[in-house]
């Protein structure tokens, strides 16, 4: 910051402001427009060219015209205020009492004017004129109250010492002060703009919603019913579980059974497989068997590509584009090894997409091809031998008999960490594990 | 709509004419915004041909519940705010009001891990599908990622790392299908999904009129959906590809504390501080049964369903839970035990147990 305050031919920087202020004065007056009338006048025989007359007075009324501009403004934003009518912040021409705001509530002074302020402002008001504020105060006040709810006691508080404290004041005093204060907030309180902004987002979704395609309340709730029925062997808390309920029992026979890769699974949990698509892909091995099945259909790379659609979609931001060139160049490419067979408008769109390639690029052909296996080969299977003697193998485990001595509590042993299983995978793979399902290849049936 | 119309702000009075304007344009959207929610009530009501409870008229009645306590897990010196579950079925994470995020093997009772949190109520806890890291945040407006080392040595604070920003508190927040991105919910009234690798954010998603309070996120099969609930008393079901708000519910009389979807997906239930529970129909598009009793005064902290959906427990703020059969509408079993309100409450992921969280400093399984 340089203190030479000497600027062109040593006039000071003050001095050089007030130079530009009357520059742009006579600029002004010299617009061909509104500005003064030149002509060329006569004096006698000689023409004087460009010259104007009745200079004082144009000049007089030029500046005339300023000064009430200027004195309006000096109203509207609260340097004087009126008294007769406070919301009307206008310069009357007649004998109408005004006051002078005090410095402290210059706009400049306190800029910018902040919520919690204003509320505290409303909440005096409120309690002084019991409940008795303007419409938009109220509407104000109410948005206030639901946006800065956790310091409201504060607010309420705040409110009430000080108007313990303009109490103490004399009455004259405290005339005052109220009028300085409501002037300030007239022209500075906060804006109402979130207000209109959440009601637009409301009136938007509202629009968006009555599009909808709704579906009668009775088919819905017969839903619901089929729903409960199906998985109510499945509910443990309902109809407990085989061998025995863990939390009950102390025996985690029943956890040990149920780990994600076991050489027999569950009768139950192969039954499950058959409610729905999605039962048998949240399985990693009702995936795995539905994949051996693929293979024998030669229509496996389906779901390959299912899954590395799903790697993406859930995966790091930073491996997005090295995945959908993997995807494109093992799946969709002309002469793939796996190319998936995908509707020709469904094939162009992502294509298209892969030229700017984001985490939702692959989606419509992810469904696609969902929807593919899910109509065609995920019935098929529910029918295959594969699937058959999966579930005729399937265990059906003994209900543990109630312990000869109920008083005794069995030792509750303690469990590998899934940190740790993933740890060991790490040192013996030498890579990091990436994204995905909870893939702990968890220890399975190891206690410690 | 031109949104920049109403952008504006009085600091810059025309006073007399802009700021009609300005209350003119806001009842004017007002207006057009109730007129909207009339209609949508209306078309949904159009469909609406039968009751929950008289489709299950048919459905066997459910006989007495014995449900008891198997674990108490003391270790937090003070309320219990929020846990989770691991996918192990039995591990929990636990986050309380004295700063400490705790991580359990409920089974055996033992800590295994414990982090103390620069700030004060962690309203927010979540166990990241890998077991290998938790997510907390409170009062920091902060999500924090914590990946869990098993080196007794190690600092856990140290690893941390800080995901979501927001400008207000952070009051739940949760995993998607990974580990790489958490979605966040805060009391600045919006919620925001992340990349837990970069902090970047991904998509925010506006639209509540005040703090929102929970989120879950749909099972479903093109599982892009999460549903959120707030102190406006609306529940909001959003896109997480575009942002936007798809439905709206608001039919709670008061805040909202805690949404879950039904285990299909096709609906949740939310628990709200007007003491009722209420399951809504997502392709209804509307509210299809209140689980309330008159007797019930206290708010509901926290709802979940049993594997099933046949049951709904409920977390009140009288110390109590109460388990309704979803189908019928009645309750069917009411449990004591905490000695302070019941400030969250999760079901197993395999079902067989359900752990509640509670002021009283416990968590119970």
């Amino acid at each position: 910051m340089t203190i030479n305050t000497l600027a062109k031919g040593g006039w000071d920087r003050e001095q050089m402001a007030c130079f530009r202020k009357m520059e742009k004065v006579i600029v002004a007056m010299q617009d061909p427009d509104m500005g003064m009338k030149m002509r060329n006048q006569r004096l006698l025989i000689t023409v004087i060219p460009h010259a104007m007359t009745g200079v004082l007075g144009e000049l007089l009324l030029w500046c005339l015209t300023e000064a009430v501009h200027l004195s309006g403004m000096l109203v509207r934003y609260g340097y004087i205020y009126p008294l007769k009518e406070p919301r009307s912040l206008v310069l009357r021409p007649d004998e109408s009492p005004y006051r002078f705001q005090t410095p402290y509530f210059w706009t400049s002074t306190r800029w910018p004017a902040s919520e919690l302020d204003y509320a505290i402002y409303l909440a005096k008001k409120n309690i002084r004129k019991q409940g008795e504020l303007m419409e938009y105060e109220k509407e104000r006040y109410s948005l206030l109250h639901k946006r800065i709810n956790h310091t409201w006691d504060f607010v309420v508080m705040q409110a009430r010492e000080q108007l313990r404290a303009s109490k103490q004041r004399r009455k004259a005093d405290r005339i005052v002060l109220e009028c300085q204060e409501q002037a300030y907030w007239l022209i500075n309180r906060p804006p109402l703009t979130l207000c209109a902004f959440c009601l637009c987002l409301q009136i938007e979704t509202c629009r968006r919603a009555l599009g909808r395609n709704r579906v009668k309340s009775s088919i819905c709730l017969e839903g619901f019913v089929k729903y409960s029925e199906q998985y109510q062997n499945h509910d443990p808390i309902m109809q407990g579980c085989l061998p025995s309920n863990p939390w009950i029992s102390d025996d985690t026979a029943h956890w040990t059974m149920s780990s994600e890769i076991v050489p027999t699974p569950t009768r139950l949990r192969v039954e499950r497989w058959s409610f729905s698509f999605m039962e048998l892909l949240k399985d990693i091995m009702g995936m795995r068997e539905f994949m051996l099945y693929l293979e024998k259909e030669f229509s496996a790379e389906n779901l390959c590509f299912w899954q590395a659609c799903e790697d993406i979609r859930h995966g790091e931001s930073s491996r997005i584009l090295e995945k959908v060139e993997d995807i494109y160049k093992n799946f969709l490419a002309p002469g793939a090894a796996r190319w998936v067979n995908i509707d020709s408008k469904t094939m162009d769109k992502t294509l298209q997409g892969l030229r700017h390639p984001h985490r939702f690029v692959m989606d419509d052909a992810q469904m696609h091809i969902y929807f593919l296996m899910k109509k065609d080969s995920y019935p098929r299977y529910l029918k295959s031998d594969l699937y058959k003697n999966m579930l005729a193998k399937a265990i059906v485990p003994q209900e543990t008999k109630k312990s000869v001595f109920p008083f005794m509590r069995r030792q509750r042993h303690s469990s590998p960490s899934p940190a740790q299983a993933v740890i060991q995978v790490t040192e013996e793979d030498g890579h990091a594990k990436g994204a995905g399902r909870a893939g702990t290849n968890s220890a399975a049936g190891s206690h410690v | 709509f031109s949104l920049c119309l109403y952008l504006i702000s009085p600091l810059v009075p025309e006073m007399a004419t802009q700021e009609v304007q300005l209350n003119e344009t806001l009842s004017h959207l007002k207006t057009e915004s109730d007129t909207l929610k009339t209609k949508l009530e209306e078309e949904r009501a159009k469909l609406h041909d039968v009751e929950l409870h008289q489709v299950a008229e048919k459905v066997d009645g459910l006989g007495q519940f014995v449900m008891k306590t198997r674990r108490t897990l003391k270790g937090h010196g003070n309320k219990v705010l929020c846990m989770d579950w691991c996918k192990d079925k039995r591990r929990i994470v636990s986050s309380s009001q004295d700063g400490k995020v705790i991580v359990w093997d409920a089974f055996t009772t033992n800590k295994e891990h414990a982090v103390t949190m620069p700030c004060t109520w962690v309203m927010a806890c979540a166990y990241a599908p890998s077991g290998c890291a938790v997510a907390c945040g409170g009062l920091d407006n902060k999500c924090s990622v914590y990946p869990l080392s098993l080196d007794k040595n190690e600092n856990l604070a140290a690893k941390k790392k800080s995901v979501a920003m927001h400008t207000n508190y952070l009051s739940a927040c949760s995993f998607t299908n990974s580990d790489m991105q958490i979605l966040t919910s805060s009391g600045d009234g919006t919620c925001a999904l992340w990349d837990v690798e970069s902090g970047q954010l991904l998509q925010s998603f506006h639209g509540h009129a005040a703090d929102v309070l929970c989120l879950d996120l749909a099972p479903s099969e093109t599982g892009n959906t999460f549903v959120s609930g707030g102190c406006d008393k609306k529940a909001n079901v959003w896109d997480m590809r575009s942002g936007q708000c798809i439905q709206s519910f608001e039919t709670h009389e008061s805040d909202i504390n805690s949404v879950r979807y039904y285990p299909s997906g096709d609906a949740f239930a939310s628990g709200s501080d007007d003491a009722t529970c209420r399951l809504y129909d997502l392709r209804a598009d509307r509210e299809v049964a209140i689980y309330s009793k008159e007797s019930i005064i206290f708010g509901v902290s926290s709802v979940d369903f049993s594997l099933s959906g046949r049951l709904l427990f409920g977390g009140y703020n009288d110390y109590t839970i109460n388990v309704w059969d979803v189908l019928k509408g009645t309750r069917v079993s009411i449990l004591f035990g905490h000695e302070n309100r019941v400030s969250t409450l999760r079901v197993s992921p395999d079902g067989t147990a359900f752990c509640s969280g509670s002021w009283d400093h416990t968590l119970r399984v």
